[in-house]
């Protein structure tokens, strides 16, 4: 069987078995609609937690940004799963002991204020929307790539799934999917990655792969001469921007993910206190299988890629793979234009090396403005003529950077060997996980089984954050604001028809991407570690704290974040609006604005306690169920 | 539902060892990332272990070990320490009738 067989196949019965338990696990109640009735066992939880956590990002881009990271991308392995100390230590047993459906309700009643409830479901649903759009524009590319439909079909397709199992079985049915889907997910990454590591260094196990030995040298050694024989920096030491960058963005990835609603309900579904503390520690086995695994086949696949291109020497001509050469995977994605070449130097083969004299990029940058140039020549609009000039001006400017380059570059020690720039215009970190299989050579069910795993992956944390959106609207708006008189039987009702509404919503950004969707990890997770994180450990953790404190600190929270990230990378990211421009000069203390939550929580904290302490105590019978969460029981 | 003197002194005895539970593993925990991971890296990374530096290995694999652990250890502690103060039976309500050893 072909791979594109395999793939249709594997997929195929992957979906059956999430419809076939959409159809088992349909919900009759409300608290089985947003709890799933309060009775998954922790095991269970754990798992759906790991499925709901793990998102198209994690499956597919994480292992990429660390191959082309190196050291620096331990933020991300460290902040997505340390959070779970925090959620375990400060959040989950408390909130599961209020015992109630939503976050914001936990919010409204513990700050005895509609208004914070308001807030807390204006947040949680901007953190949730931005996050959904990234889970169904995975979709449609896997589908994209891999069963050669076009992109709306497979986010079509995508959408039936997760409208089956979410209207149906509301959490009930999310929970049991996410179950199968955390199944397939991890058999999905981890069979290629044991491949390759036992290819690699022959020790069946990834995360001893790393540390092991590659004729004779050991595979991080390996890895740092031969990127660095090239120019790049070393693996194992690359810094991301500075200390403190790594420092706070691991802060905010820690402290965001402690505060993303749609984790956070997980917690609500187990029957005791003690289970979300177990339910917590599951949970991140679950992840850590995953996240442990990732650095692994990070290092592997930089090394893959690389020796794939530098087949020998640098410098020596055969050092080089020829053009005509390359492997079928490799033409695959020149296809997808996620991977391109362009032969500078005329000698058939391909050199990729980092080269900090940007002659590639600015031969690069010429020939796209020739091409512009050509467009504009041929078009009969009637600004063509400003379009000419100005292409022509791009030009020139690019011959100039071509003509600067050149004179930095002919002192690299590249220039000897013939060189004239690095030849692999794009290398798109995405491709890694998925292309990983293939530069391995493994058996066709392999790669249908990667595909079946990303889509697990993008589906499961899609409908967790669906069912936040829906339960914020049906629970909190709804019943908890506009209409606290509806029955059960009608909120049920609305709860659905708010699914059905997130979802297409969901659907309609996913086909029209809007330019904020580029900024996801920036918006959510800054947005959930200024907002919610600390609003929620206030709550538990101070007494004291009262309203006027919490909204203040929220509002403050959110604003400095908000603006710190939109002056960098424009207001709702739209390319021009930015008023700082996005750029290291005026970086805050060199603190990325991906990496500004932690910033933004502080701020959060400080202007809460400061604000508190102009207003009185909360009223007593808020103490008391203040209280009351701190310990099990009752 | 007002508590009684007695068992309020419970609930703030509890309390209190709960926080000290807490900062004594979140002080491992910033220890192990932020400390091992990121601050001291340098320094760790001149100690090997095995094919890796032992900076780097806290950085990507340790740490997330020791977050794992730390979890465990925690719901160990805290389900010793609900027994301890009588929070482990949720099913019967409480009454302040109980009194604590």
């Amino acid at each position: 069987m072909d791979v594109k067989t395999w793939t249709y196949l594997i997929v195929g019965i992957t979906f059956a078995l999430y419809i076939g338990i959409a159809i088992w696990s349909r919900a009759k109640s409300t608290s089985e609609f947003y709890v799933a009735g309060g009775g998954v066992s922790p095991l269970a939880n754990g798992m759906a937690t790991a499925a709901d956590w793990m998102s198209a990002a994690s499956f597919l881009s994480m292992a990429g940004l660390i191959a082309f990271s190196g050291y620096g991308g331990s933020v991300f392995l460290m902040g997505w799963t340390g959070g779970y100390v925090l959620l375990a230590l400060l959040l989950a047993p408390y909130l599961r002991k209020y015992g109630k459906f939503t976050v914001p309700e936990f919010i409204g009643e513990r700050f005895y204020s509609k208004t914070a409830r308001v807030v807390a479901v204006v947040c949680l649903i901007l953190v949730s929307v931005t996050y959904v759009i990234g889970q169904m524009k995975g979709v449609g590319v896997v589908f994209s790539r891999f069963l050669e439909t076009d992109y709306n079909t497979g986010l079509f397709v995508g959408m039936g799934i997760v409208f089956f199992y979410a209207v149906l079985g509301g959490m009930k049915g999310i929970t049991y999917t996410q179950i199968v889907q955390y199944v397939v997910l991890i058999f999905a990454y981890t069979v290629p990655a044991i491949f390759i590591s036992l290819q690699l260094t022959g020790n069946p196990i990834p995360q001893f792969g790393l540390g092991g030995d590659v004729d004779g040298t050991p595979l991080l050694a390996k890895l740092d001469t031969v990127i660095q024989d090239l120019g790049f920096n070393q693996f194992t030491t690359d810094v991301m921007g500075s200390k403190l960058n790594m420092f706070a963005y691991t802060l905010s990835l820690m402290i965001g993910t402690a505060g993303l609603p749609h984790v956070i309900i997980r917690f609500f579904t187990v029957p005791k206190v003690k289970d979300a503390r177990l339910s917590a520690g599951y949970a991140l086995i679950f992840i850590a299988i995953l996240y442990t695994t990732a650095p692994a086949v990070a290092a592997m696949a930089r090394l893959n890629l690389t020796q794939t291109i530098q087949t020998g020497k640098v410098g020596a001509l055969e050092g080089n793979l020829e053009y005509e050469k390359r492997p079928e995977w490799f033409k695959n994605w020149e296809k997808t234009g996620l991977l391109e070449f362009r032969d500078w130097n005329q000698d058939g083969r391909i050199q990729y090396y980092n080269d900090p004299s940007g002659l590639g990029e600015a031969h690069f940058a010429l020939e796209k403005a020739q091409a512009q140039l050509a467009t504009a020549e041929s078009s009969k609009d009637q600004n063509a003529a400003t379009l000419i000039a100005e292409t022509q001006a791009a030009i020139i400017a690019a011959k100039k950077q071509i003509a600067a380059a050149k004179t930095k570059h002919a002192k690299t020690p590249f220039a000897q060997h013939g060189w004239q720039g690095n030849e692999m215009v794009k290398v798109d970190k995405d491709i890694i996980v998925l292309a990983n299989p293939e530069i391995a050579k493994l058996p066709g069910w392999v790669i249908a089984l990667v595909v079946a795993g990303g889509l697990a992956a993008a589906l499961s944390t899609a409908a967790g954050l669906l069912l936040a959106i829906a339960s914020a609207i049906s629970h909190d708006l709804l019943k908890g604001i506009m209409r606290p008189n509806i029955t059960e039987k009608e909120e049920l009702k609305a709860s659905r028809i708010a699914m059905v509404g997130a979802i297409l919503m969901a659907g309609y950004f996913g086909l029209n991407p809007p330019d904020f969707a580029a900024g996801t990890v920036a918006i959510a997770f800054g947005l959930a570690a200024s907002s919610i994180f600390p609003v929620l450990m206030m709550g538990i953790f101070s007494k004291r704290m009262n309203r006027q404190g919490a909204i203040a600190g929220m509002i403050a929270g959110i604003g400095v974040t908000l603006l710190y990230v939109f002056q960098h990378k424009g207001i709702m990211f739209i390319p021009g609006t930015s008023f700082l421009g996005d750029l290291k000069e005026n970086w805050f203390f060199g603190i990325t604005p991906n990496a500004f939550g932690a910033v933004g929580a502080a701020v959060n904290f400080a202007v809460a306690f400061a604000v508190s302490k102009k207003f009185g105590p909360p009223p007593n019978e808020v103490q008391e169920l203040v209280e009351r969460i701190r310990t099990p029981g009752d | 539902m007002a508590d009684s003197e007695s068992s309020q002194q419970r609930r703030r005895d509890y309390w209190r060892e709960n926080l000290r539970i807490m900062a004594w593993l979140l002080a491992v925990w910033f220890f192990v990332s932020y400390g091992c991971g990121i601050l001291f890296v340098e320094e760790l990374n001149k100690i090997s272990l095995g094919g890796f530096q032992l900076g780097f290995w806290m950085a990507q694999q340790g740490s997330i070990y020791v977050f794992v652990v730390l979890i465990f250890v925690y719901v160990r502690l805290m389900n010793k320490l609900d027994k301890k103060y009588g929070f482990d039976k949720e099913d019967e309500p409480e009454t302040d009738k109980k009194e604590d050893a």
